[in-house]
């Protein structure tokens, strides 16, 4: 009879569970599924919208790699600007939440103040500093004017360009990832310092032998989501140099929408999608197994 | 023999002057916009610059207004914030009821697709995606960058709800159930206002991406009327690069309700953060 009860009531709940989930599997399969398999079949055809999609097989593929050179000044591009910006925020975000990690009166005051830029994203965060950056009147030259440096010219340099966007983005290193370095650096237990210092350790060893090690697994999972979100720097560009001076800042997915909605070669620029797909991915799976050899869970083994 | 009252005064004194450092640096160029916003042209092109303008041009800020349709791009963002958020709000915690609170089969599975999903590029799905939004004559049109949130308010949204659903005692929700509660009514009456605090993080964190989206709104929107806030920004970079104060002048405003909220809720922005990077 209880039994006969729970039976009912267990498959009541599961229909009610599935028409409570429909939501996200309606749009998971009119947003995630559909446009997935429609994008590899596009990637294989050349199409402009107005016209149906014509098969071509592998011809944007061969094209891309073989006679492209602005997909391969796109990618070395991107893989520069997140080879450069990734370390660079990991380990501020890391050194400043060592910082208010202090007890020190108002500390929470200081963290406050160093979040507040993180909230400036995308373009406001562009136009604002493309007025910093400005090589005769911005705030950068104006300083190093005043210290009797002569400052570089920033995003109308070449070389500068993809240095300036890196730098740009070390304003926000007081944001979310500090706050959840910080979480993790409350969670180490007291004792293993002390154990340093009775091996007469300094604070090097400790951060070295106890901060690292015990923190790395946020740090190997914010090194895993920052090299992606690198990948597709867009916004920054697009306001900013629309690619420019000399193509140093055309990264791969200002390339991508170009070809998509300036020139509207949308087979080709599925081609880059999935290529761009491909290559995060491949990115992901070496971080992974390198983690191996760094990532400590639950302070135990490797 | 240095005395350790000394050494720790040294070191408070070292953190304070680091910590100072860094607060200038982060909070130097807000001043540098405030100061530029409230300039005239012949104050900008100054050297050595000005930090306090000689007079306050609060005419920029009205200017603003004049040059471009700020107010119809204020509206139209505000508008589609709202829709957006109001979605992404019933539709992600109604399927996060689903997976915390609900046994159905195939349950684990499927929320594993859900985890899975927000490592799909928006590249890949993008140019699809366009395609079935013209297809049905939805171009410049708020639709496509409202309706989607209706349909499970994304991956993520619903992964955050879900850890925090799991954490609402099960004996609350099964007395309801035999006391003859519908699921719709537990999780109306029930989960949602005790999940009030996630709810925000949510809301919270989808106005700000929507605030600032600048790719949709530019695929999506040509007409000049349909422009939101971040894509009349983008655009006025274009067209009055030189006019710096005016510039200025509208990130301000753009800024102004995101510091605002920032201000009001700043708990929720942290708790956000330590609910979606910490547990797993």
């Amino acid at each position: 009879m209880i039994n006969f009860g729970l039976n009912k009531l267990s498959k009541q709940q599961a229909r009610t569970g599935l028409i409570f989930m429909m939501p996200w599997f309606i749009g998971f399969l009119i947003f995630g599924l559909y446009p997935m398999v429609m994008s590899v079949y596009y990637s294989l055809c050349r199409y402009d919208v107005l016209r149906i999609p014509q098969f071509i097989g592998f011809g944007n593929y061969e094209k891309l790699i073989l006679e492209d050179p602005y997909f391969w000044t796109s990618i070395s591009n991107t893989l520069v600007y997140t080879a450069l910006r990734v370390p660079l925020c990991i380990i501020g975000s890391l050194l400043l939440a060592v910082l208010v990690n202090n007890a020190v009166r108002g500390v929470k005051f200081f963290r406050t103040v160093f979040f507040i830029p993180s909230i400036v994203t995308g373009v406001v965060l562009s136009v604002v500093w493309l007025w910093m950056f400005n090589p005769q009147f911005g705030l950068l030259n104006s300083f190093l004017a005043y210290m009797g440096i002569s400052g570089p010219l920033w995003l109308l340099d070449p070389n500068w360009s993809k240095p300036s966007m890196v730098l740009m983005s070390v304003w926000s290193i007081g944001g979310g990832r500090m706050l959840v370095f910080l979480a993790a650096l409350q969670g180490i237990p007291k004792h293993l310092y002390e154990a340093v210092d009775i091996d007469g350790g300094g604070w090097w060893a400790k951060f070295r032998n106890v901060t690292v090690p015990m923190i790395s697994p946020v740090l190997f999972l914010w090194s895993v989501l920052e090299i992606i979100f690198s990948l597709q720097v867009f916004v920054e560009a697009y306001v900013m140099t629309q690619g420019g001076p000399l193509n140093s800042t055309m990264f791969y997915n200002l390339y991508l929408y170009n070809k998509a909605f300036n020139d509207f070669e949308m087979g080709y620029a599925s081609a880059l999608a999935w290529i761009l797909m491909i290559i995060s991915l491949i990115i992901t799976i070496i971080q992974f197994r390198l983690s191996k050899n760094w990532v400590h869970y639950d302070g135990g083994a490797k | 023999m240095i005395n350790p009252k000394a050494k720790t005064a040294v070191k408070n004194t070292l953190i304070y002057l680091t910590l100072t450092t860094f607060a200038l640096f982060f909070v130097i160029p807000f001043l540098w916009i405030l100061s530029t916003s409230l300039k005239g042209n012949e104050q900008i092109f100054v050297i050595p610059p000005q930090w306090i303008p000689s007079t306050f041009m609060w005419d920029n800020y009205a200017k603003v207004f004049e040059r471009i349709p700020f107010l119809l791009y204020v509206k139209n963002s505000v508008f589609i914030s709202l829709i957006v958020i109001t979605g992404t709000v019933l539709s992600s915690s109604i399927v996060a009821y689903s997976f915390a609170c609900l046994n159905w089969p195939g349950r684990n599975a499927l929320f594993v697709v859900v985890l899975a999903s927000m490592m799909l590029p928006m590249q890949v799905t993008m140019i699809p995606v366009f395609v079935i939004f013209k297809e049905i004559g939805w171009l410049n049109s708020f639709k496509p960058l409202t309706l989607p949130a209706f349909l499970g308010g994304g991956a993520f949204n619903i992964f955050l709800l879900r850890q925090f659903f799991l954490s609402i005692p099960r004996d609350l929700l099964d007395s309801a159930r035999i006391d003859g509660c519908s699921e719709f009514r537990i999780y109306w009456n029930i989960v949602l206002p005790n999940a009030k605090p996630a709810l925000a993080t949510v809301s919270i964190l989808t106005f700000m991406f929507t605030w600032n989206d600048f790719l949709g709104p530019l695929i999506y929107l040509s007409d000049q009327a349909k422009g939101t806030i971040a894509l009349g920004l983008g655009m006025f970079v274009g067209q009055y690069v030189t006019e710096w104060s005016l510039l200025m002048a509208a990130s301000m405003l753009m800024m102004l309700p995101m510091l605002i909220i920032f201000f009001v809720f700043q708990k929720y922005f942290i708790q956000g953060f330590i609910m979606s990077g910490l547990k797993d």
